[in-house]
């Protein structure tokens, strides 16, 4: 009798406990997707809808149009930079930092990890430190050395700077660290050279760990603001995370909102593409390792 | 095809000595078990000749050509490790043809050497195979072959069987035996397991802390022991141990627990009251005899055909017998014999076997 109330009550507490969570979770995915919706759907009306000030929550008519302007012209209202020119030059840009950070990494990390050198650890404690000296803390001086180098507006000057930092030194070391003495034994005994050992066991070895940090590096290039809008300004080389803020205009400045949606709407395919479809690597790099 | 020389061989690891000077001398297509407790040394010695490590002092020649100071890969050596070390991303053909592929042997020569030592091992049909999808006596075949298939001058075993369960032990170690004795290649064989190494060995070398406490056939190690240690590690149930002193001007040993023994074999050299520690083997211990002692049972173990029987002294040793056929529960005394002519005599300060 007893025992069933309480049964009863555990039950009820159960659901209610469920419906909490569920109401949380939705709660969360709205706040979080709405923006998104608001932008996506933005990119499909025609420039008068927005500029009246309407927001609409369901999709117009307007949505090809508005793409291959910003696409092909470009969007806000002075139409300056095409989108595609500027997608291109992310992706370089994103891809370039990606690739040299793991390979600089990988390298560090091999040699910190495999080697036994004077100032080993020193080595491998500077490179750390550069963890606590991203680009916006030296931008100054990483300018002047940029500009003294007359690196401006190319893409070694856009990238170089970015890819000298410790991000993925420190995951690939912890990776690397696991692999067991062993493996290296039996490759020395097969005759392998530190070079081959690196190619033909450590690489295979690493692949789910730098498809991992690719997917993260790529967002982080990708996204770069501060360096790019300092370092570039050829209107040719122009990423498309700052083509897109330049193509807001301030202050009484009529704005085309629809094709900078649709601008923004573009700049934002790209990496969740990446996260997409590298998902199933990039989950396994995190949390597993084949051994 | 090679014999090995190790001539005082130390090794220190900072202010630890962990090898106080190996000498060892294999002779061709000889297995040598090199046998001792977890810690004494003894991969330690196996990767000085595989030139894993360097020696701090001393030389290695294989095949009468010094290699102290060589790589591994130009000792021309193979080594199969404990927990295997296939290469995970590879499958079982790679695995064994990698070091051939590095060396720039032909591709056809390779594919007819994997051919040959898959059938050889009998993992042909796993050839295709990733390491994470075998069996453990299935790797343990694969790094066998990986070994084989160099045709290296000498074949380095580190406790490579201690991951596999028991029957399969039994069975693998089998076979590297067999496989060995075919192939006739020099190896060098670690192992704890004392069965292990009374199996498989040639000879011996019993490692204790850091030295070769006795080099000998398995049949000397057991019934010769150079000292106490090897006469307590070497045999199941381990030898018994008893204190006594030299009697009757060394004819004789007279035990604390009691009975005088007259040697058979001839007297023992030091005067009057030496301090000898004496083994006896448990499986040697008798029901009847001149010598008797009374040993008060604490447990008795029936194995079928034997009975083990373990229990306390008078002087408050511990003692331990294995006697055919069925024998008397706990709690009883029980009087048994120990007969001269199996006595081993110890000097009781070095623990260094007298012989007559
Ligand atoms: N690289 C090393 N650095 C310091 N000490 C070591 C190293 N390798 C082995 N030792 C020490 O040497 C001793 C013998 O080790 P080892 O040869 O592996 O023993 P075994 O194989 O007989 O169990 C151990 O006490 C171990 O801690
Ligand atoms: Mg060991």
């Amino acid at each position: 009798m007893q025992d069933a109330v309480l049964a009863r009550q555990a039950m009820a507490r159960q659901r209610r406990g469920r419906w909490l969570a569920h109401a949380a979770l939705a709660l969360g995915v709205l706040i979080f997707a709405f923006p998104i919706w608001i932008t996506l759907v933005g990119s499909t009306h025609d420039a008068a809808t927005i500029g009246r000030g309407d927001v609409p929550l369901l999709p117009g008519g307007h949505g090809l149009e508005n793409f291959s302007t910003a696409l092909g012209e470009g969007g806000g209202r002075m139409h300056t930079t095409p989108a595609a020119g500027m997608l291109l030059n992310s992706a370089i840009m994103a891809l370039l930092i990606a690739g040299g950070k793991i390979a600089i990494s990988l390298l560090s990390a091999y040699a910190v990890v495999f080697f036994r050198f004077p100032l080993r650890m020193a080595a491998f404690w500077t490179i750390f430190i550069t963890l606590m000296l991203p680009v916006e803390v030296r931008i100054i001086p990483t300018y002047q050395v940029i500009v003294n180098l007359d690196l401006f507006n190319s893409f070694t000057g856009l990238t170089l700077p970015l890819i000298a930092s410790a991000t993925a030194t420190l995951l690939f070391r912890q990776f690397f660290l696991t692999i067991p003495d062993e493996y290296v034994e039996a490759a020395q005994l097969d005759g392998a050279g530190p070079l081959r050992f690196f190619r033909d066991i450590l690489l295979p070895l690493s692949v789910t760990n730098i498809a991992a940090m690719g997917v993260i590096l790529f967002i982080y290039g990708w996204n770069q603001y501060l360096w790019p809008l300092l370092i570039i300004n050829d209107r040719s080389m122009e990423t498309i995370v700052v083509g897109l803020a330049k193509m807001i205009g301030s202050g009484d400045t009529q704005n085309e909102w629809n094709t900078i949606m649709a601008t923004a709407v573009l700049a934002m395919t790209p990496p969740v593409l990446v996260v997409v479809l590298l998902q199933r690597w990039f989950i396994k790099g995190l949390t597993e390792t084949e051994k | 095809m090679a014999t090995l020389n190790l001539s005082a061989v130390t090794k220190s690891f900072g202010a630890t000595t962990v090898l106080h000077g190996i000498d060892l001398n294999v002779a061709d297509g000889e297995m040598i078990v090199i046998v001792g407790a977890s810690g004494c040394g003894k991969s330690t010695l196996l990767r000085i000749v595989a030139g894993l490590e360097t020696p701090t002092t001393g030389h290695v020649a294989i095949g009468g050509r010094e290699v102290t100071r060589l790589e591994p890969a130009d000792r021309d050596i193979a080594m199969v490790f404990q927990n295997y070390a296939l290469y995970p991303h590879m499958t079982v053909a790679q695995n064994m043809a990698y070091g051939l592929k590095i060396r720039g042997t032909p591709k056809e020569e390779i594919a007819r050497r994997v051919d040959e030592t898959a059938g050889l091992l009998g993992i042909g049909p796993l050839l295709g195979r990733k390491p994470r999808e075998l069996s453990g006596g299935q790797r343990q075949r694969v790094a066998m072959g990986r070994a084989i298939i160099r045709e290296p001058k000498l074949f380095l075993f580190d406790e490579p069987l201690s991951n596999l369960d028991a029957k399969l032990r039994v069975q693998m170690r089998g076979e590297i035996r067999r496989l060995q004795q075919r192939l006739g290649v020099t190896s060098l064989y670690v192992t704890h397991d004392q069965v292990e190494a009374m199996t498989l060995g040639d000879r011996l070398v019993v490692m204790h802390r850091g030295r070769a406490a006795q080099v000998a056939s398995p049949m000397e190690v057991w019934a010769r022991p150079a000292d106490t240690y090897v006469a307590g590690f070497i045999g199941s149930p381990a030898m018994n141990l008893l204190a006594g002193t030299l009697a009757e001007d060394g004819a004789a040993v007279q035990l604390r627990a009691g009975p005088l023994l007259r040697f058979t074999d001839g007297p023992r050299a030091g005067g009057e009251g030496r301090p000898l520690t004496i083994g006896i083997r448990p499986e040697h211990m008798l029901r009847d005899g001149d010598a008797i002692v009374t040993v008060a049972l604490d447990l008795v173990e029936p194995l079928g055909s034997e009975t083990v029987l373990h229990g306390t002294l008078a002087s408050g040793e511990v003692l331990t017998a294995r006697l055919p056929g069925m024998v008397p529960a706990v709690g009883s005394n029980m009087p048994l014999a120990i007969p001269a002519e199996a006595l081993h005599v110890f000097d009781a300060e070095t623990g260094r076997r007298l012989d007559a």
